[in-house]
């Protein structure tokens, strides 16, 4: 179990450090946006799933509720986030960003 | 201008899904009893309690919010159409979980590659969507934004989607079988 919960939490963690890296390197706003608002949620979703996993030590009711709540946190960040990502892609557009291209 | 072609644009300019039935249905519905044994259950999860006290004040408060709200979480009357496709929806979930695993790789792979700038290729395409409903627009653009590697950028009523996409097997993938099987879904 602890083995489980380890493996997930730095997969988890592996995500974040990409999606951070990503926002560095990446060159512009609208290329910046793929690594910020989709490997977080995939982290989050790693790392989520490692505490409930913990939290679920000896499957009585309040520890199924705890692991509950946490996956309910994940469901709502997969609703949130693509649509929070759209929001800012969005702005870009009408504030009028040109799109960084590799052939000119 | 005169009054009738202002009334004719109007027309032209309304959403295309004209037709529905808005009759007001019963209070004490379908619709009602779903959104009680929605908010109860979830009171019941948050809660952790399970004293009369507790559960009573979540039977009162689920019904008045299903007196109040009812109509707004299941809005339309197909009620057997409705449930098979929330099923088929929920049969959809795991392969868009497998989708998002695999793609999320392919990024991770691009950000940590140390040659990613000729790797990368961005590009907003454009495309034409054969989804009707309004449901299914919604659930294609956020599954298209889920997916790293593209960004829905705007999409029409009409069905035409723009998207940014990182790199070329990421453009290449689209509309693809992730329409298909959302048109499967809502049986478009």
């Amino acid at each position: 179990m602890n083995i489980t919960v380890s493996i997930l939490l730095f997969g988890g963690l592996f995500f974040f450090t990409g999606g951070c890296i990503g926002i560095l390197r990446f060159p512009d706003f609208y290329s910046r946006l793929h690594p910020a608002g989709k490997l977080d949620t995939m982290g989050l979703f790693l790392s989520m799933t490692a505490l409930a996993l913990y939290s679920l030590g000896g499957f009585s009711i309040g520890e199924i509720l705890n692991g509950i709540k946490i996956m309910m946190i994940v469901a709502f960040v997969f609703i949130t986030s693509p649509t929070a990502t759209h929001a800012i892609v969005d702005a870009g557009v009408r504030a009028g960003f040109e799109p960084w291209k590799k052939h000119k | 201008m005169p009054a009738h072609e202002k009334e004719n644009i109007y027309k032209e300019q309304s959403y295309p899904q004209q037709g529905k039935d808005f009759s007001e249905p019963s209070r004490f519905s379908l619709s009602f009893f779903i959104t009680f044994f929605v908010c109860l259950i979830t009171w019941l999860v948050f809660s952790g309690k399970f004293d009369l006290f507790h559960i009573s004040l979540g039977i009162i408060s689920s019904a008045i919010v299903g007196f109040v709200s009812g109509d707004l979480l299941l809005s339309f009357p197909k009620t057997a159409k409705t449930s098979h496709q929330l099923f088929r929806l929920i049969k959809y979930l795991p392969w868009l979980s497998y989708q998002i695993l695999l793609a999320s790789i392919h990024v991770m792979y691009l950000v940590y590659h140390p040659k990613m700038m000729d790797l990368i290729d961005p590009a907003i395409i454009r495309f034409d969507s054969r989804l009707k409903s309004e449901l299914a627009h919604y659930v294609f653009a956020n599954s298209i934004t889920l997916t790293p590697g593209t960004i829905t950028i705007h999409v029409s009523i009409y069905g035409n989607y723009a998207v940014h996409a990182i790199d070329k097997p990421s453009a290449e993938s689209l509309p693809g079988e992730m329409e298909e099987r959302i048109a499967k879904i809502f049986g478009d």
